[in-house]
C-alpha cells in the first residue's frame, strides 16, 4: 500500500492511573525527514511515543504505519512493520555486551552493522564490553544503533541528546541527519537548536492536545512562537 | 572428619535438588514477574509420573530409571508450558490473579495427586518382584576420607553440575538465552525491539517444569519414596534460595543451594549431637534468609540472568 503519510494519529486518549494525559492527539508525519514533536515537559511527548508502539494503553484512538491500522497489534508487531524505537532512558541491557544489546535487536539477519560502526566507531571497539559499564553518550549510541541496524521505514526517538556533553550532542544529530537519509524519524527533542537543525517539520503539543503542526523552521525561528507554544527562547545555532 | 565428609556430601546431594527447582523459579520470576507456587506441583507430578513408568515397564533397573526420568521430564515441560498457556498467559499485567491462580493450582494438583495415589509414600523406584530397585552401583558406597559415602548422592551432584553448565551455556550462547537474559532485566524493551517475548515464556515454564520434575525424581532417589507432599515441602526451600540467590541469577541459584544445603545439614547434624536438638536445620536456613537479606537485599546476584 502507497500512502503519502509515515504515520497517521487520529484522535489518540491515554489515561495513565488518573491522569488523562492525552486528550486526543491527531497529527500526521509525512514520509522522509524528520519531524520534530516539541512541548514543554510533561505535556505527553514520550507518552505518545510510548502509545505509538502499544507500550501503554491506549483508550481511544487510532494509528495507521504506512496506511496500516495497528492500533490492535501488541509492541512487538507494530515494530515488525518497520518501527524502530530509542527511549528516553535509552534501557540497553546492562548485563549484555555491546554486541549482544545489538544482536539481540537485528531481525531478519541483515543487520547494517557496517552503517552502524561508520556512525559510532566506538561501538565496535567496545563490541565485548557490557552496555551497563559504558558512559551515557556511548549508551545513547548503542540505543540509537539498535534503532539504525534494521531497515527500519519509521524511527520514533525520544529525547536523544538529553544529558550528554555538547560534542556529543553534535555527533547524535550528525547520526540523526544520516539516519533522516534512509528513514522518516518522529523526534522528541528538547535541544531546540537540536531540532532546527535536523528537522523540517514539527507537532507541538500542549494540555495532551495538538496545537501547533507545521514547518519546523517557521515555528523555530519565531521566538515568540516559540516562547507561547514552548515556554523558553529562541533555538539556538 | 568422616561425619563432616558425610554430612557435606549429603549437604551438596540437597543443594542439588534445590538448585534444579530454584533455577526454573528464578527465571519464571526474574523474566515474567510471576511468583509460582505450583511449582512445587512439578516436582510431585515429575516424581509421580516416573514412579508409575517403573510399576509398568519390565526392564533393567539402568533403563527403567533412564526411562522413568526421561518421561517424568517430559512430563513436567508439558505441564509447565500448559499451566502457562492456560492460566497464566491470560493474565498478564494482573500479577495478584496471578499468585491467586498459582496457589489454587497448587492446592488444586496437590489434591489431585492425593485423590488418584493416596496420603501414603510409595517405594521409588517401585518394581515389583525384583530384589534391587536400584542400579547397584548407585545403592553402593563410596569411602571418602573414612566416611562411606551413597553414590546416589553423586549422582544428584553430578546431574546439577550438567544442568548449571547446560543452563549457563545456553543463556549465554543461543538467541533464546539472550532473550531470556535481556527479558530478565527489562521486559518491555524486549518487545520493543519486536521479539514476541510470549513464545519465550511459554520456553521458559517447559524448562522450570522439567527441571523441577527432574528435581522430583531425584528427590525419590534421595529419600527412596515419592509422596505427595514432596513438592510443597521442597518447594519451601526452593523459594529461600531463590531469594538468597537474587531472583533471575542462575549462578546466584548455585551458590544459595550449595549453601542452604550444607548450613540446613550440618545444623541437623550438630544441633541434635551437641544440644540434643532435632529440626535445627529448617531454623539455621531461615537465620541464613533473615542474614542475608539484611546484608543484600537484593540477594547475592543482582537482577541479571548469568
Amino acid at each position: 500500500m502507497s500512502t503519502a503519510t509515515a504515520l497517521d494519529v487520529n484522535d489518540l486518549h491515554v489515561y495513565l492511573g488518573e491522569s488523562h494525559v492525552l486528550q486526543g492527539v491527531s497529527f500526521s508525519v509525512a514520509k522522509g525527514g524528520v519531524t520534530a514533536l516539541l512541548g514543554r515537559n510533561g505535556v505527553g511527548k514520550t507518552t505518545t511515543l510510548r502509545a505509538l508502539m502499544g507500550l501503554v494503553p491506549r483508550s481511544r484512538g487510532s494509528v495507521e504505519v504506512q496506511g496500516e491500522n495497528v492500533t490492535r497489534l501488541p509492541t512487538h508487531a507494530i515494530v515488525r512493520r518497520g518501527i524502530g524505537y530509542v527511549p528516553e532512558d535509552r534501557d540497553v541491557f546492562a548485563g549484555l555486551t555491546v554486541e549482544e544489546n545489538l544482536r539481540l535487536s537485528e531481525r531478519g539477519g541483515n543487520g547494517r552493522y557496517d552503517l552502524v560502526y561508520d556512525l559510532f566507531p566506538e561501538l565496535r571497539e567496545r563490541g565485548r564490553q557490557r552496555a551497563g559499564t559504558l558512559s551515557g553518550g556511548q549508551q545513547q549510541m548503542v540505543a540509537i544503533a539498535r534503532a539504525l541496524l534494521n531497515d527500519n521505514d519509521l524511527l520514533l526517538i525520544d529525547e536523544p541528546t538529553k544529558g550528554l556533553a555538547p560534542l556529543l550532542v553534535t555527533e547524535v544529530a550528525v547520526a540523526l541527519e544520516r539516519a533522516a537519509e534512509l528513514s522518516t524519524i518522529l523526534l522528541v527533542e528538547q535541544n531546540l537548536g537540536v531540532a532546527k537543525r535536523v528537522a523540517e517539520h514539527a507537532v507541538v503539543l500542549d494540555g495532551g492536545r495538538v496545537v501547533y503542526e507545521g514547518a519546523a523552521g517557521e515555528l523555530l525561528s519565531n521566538p515568540e512562537r516559540v516562547r507561547e507554544l514552548l515556554g523558553v527562547g529562541g533555538a539556538g545555532h | 572428619m568422616s561425619t563432616l565428609v558425610l554430612l557435606t556430601i549429603t549437604g551438596l546431594g540437597l543443594g542439588a535438588l534445590y538448585f534444579l527447582i530454584a533455577s526454573g523459579l528464578s527465571l519464571i520470576y526474574g523474566l515474567m514477574g510471576v511468583l509460582n507456587f505450583a511449582h512445587g506441583a512439578f516436582i510431585t507430578f515429575g516424581a509421580y509420573a516416573a514412579w508409575w513408568i517403573t510399576t509398568h515397564v519390565e526392564a533393567s533397573a539402568e533403563a527403567e530409571l533412564i526411562l522413568a526420568t526421561a518421561f517424568g521430564l517430559v512430563f513436567g515441560a508439558v505441564l509447565g508450558a500448559l499451566i502457562e498457556l492456560v492460566f497464566i498467559r491470560p493474565l498478564y499485567r494482573r500479577p495478584i490473579e496471578q499468585v491467586l491462580v498459582t496457589v489454587g493450582l497448587a492446592l488444586a494438583l496437590g489434591a489431585l495427586v492425593f485423590g488418584i495415589w493416596g496420603a501414603d509414600p510409595k517405594l521409588f523406584p517401585d518394581r515389583p518382584g525384583e530384589e534391587i530397585s536400584l542400579p547397584s552401583w548407585m545403592i553402593d558406597t563410596t569411602t571418602i576420607l573414612g566416611a562411606r559415602i551413597p553414590n546416589d548422592r553423586f549422582v544428584e551432584i553430578a546431574v546439577a553440575v550438567v544442568v548449571l553448565a547446560g543452563l549457563t551455556a545456553f543463556l549465554r550462547f543461543t538467541r533464546i538465552g539472550l532473550i531470556i537474559r535481556a527479558g530478565v532485566e527489562n521486559r518491555s524493551m524486549v518487545t520493543a525491539l519486536g521479539i514476541d517475548v510470549r513464545k519465550t515464556f511459554t520456553f521458559v515454564f517447559a524448562v522450570g517444569g522439567a527441571l523441577a520434575a527432574l528435581a522430583g525424581v531425584l528427590s525419590g532417589i534421595y529419600f527412596s519414596t515419592v509422596d505427595p507432599g514432596r513438592g510443597t515441602s521442597l518447594l519451601i526451600f526452593a523459594f529461600i534460595v531463590v531469594v538468597i540467590g537474587g531472583f533471575g541469577s542462575i549462578g546466584g541459584s548455585a551458590v544459595a543451594a550449595v549453601a542452604v544445603g550444607l548450613v540446613q545439614q550440618y545444623a541437623n547434624y550438630y544441633a541434635a549431637d551437641w544440644l540434643d536438638w532435632s529440626g535445627a536445620g529448617d531454623v539455621a536456613v531461615m537465620f541464613l534468609l533473615a542474614g542475608v537479606l539484611l546484608l543484600r537485599p537484593e540477594g547475592l546476584a543482582p537482577k541479571v540472568a548469568h
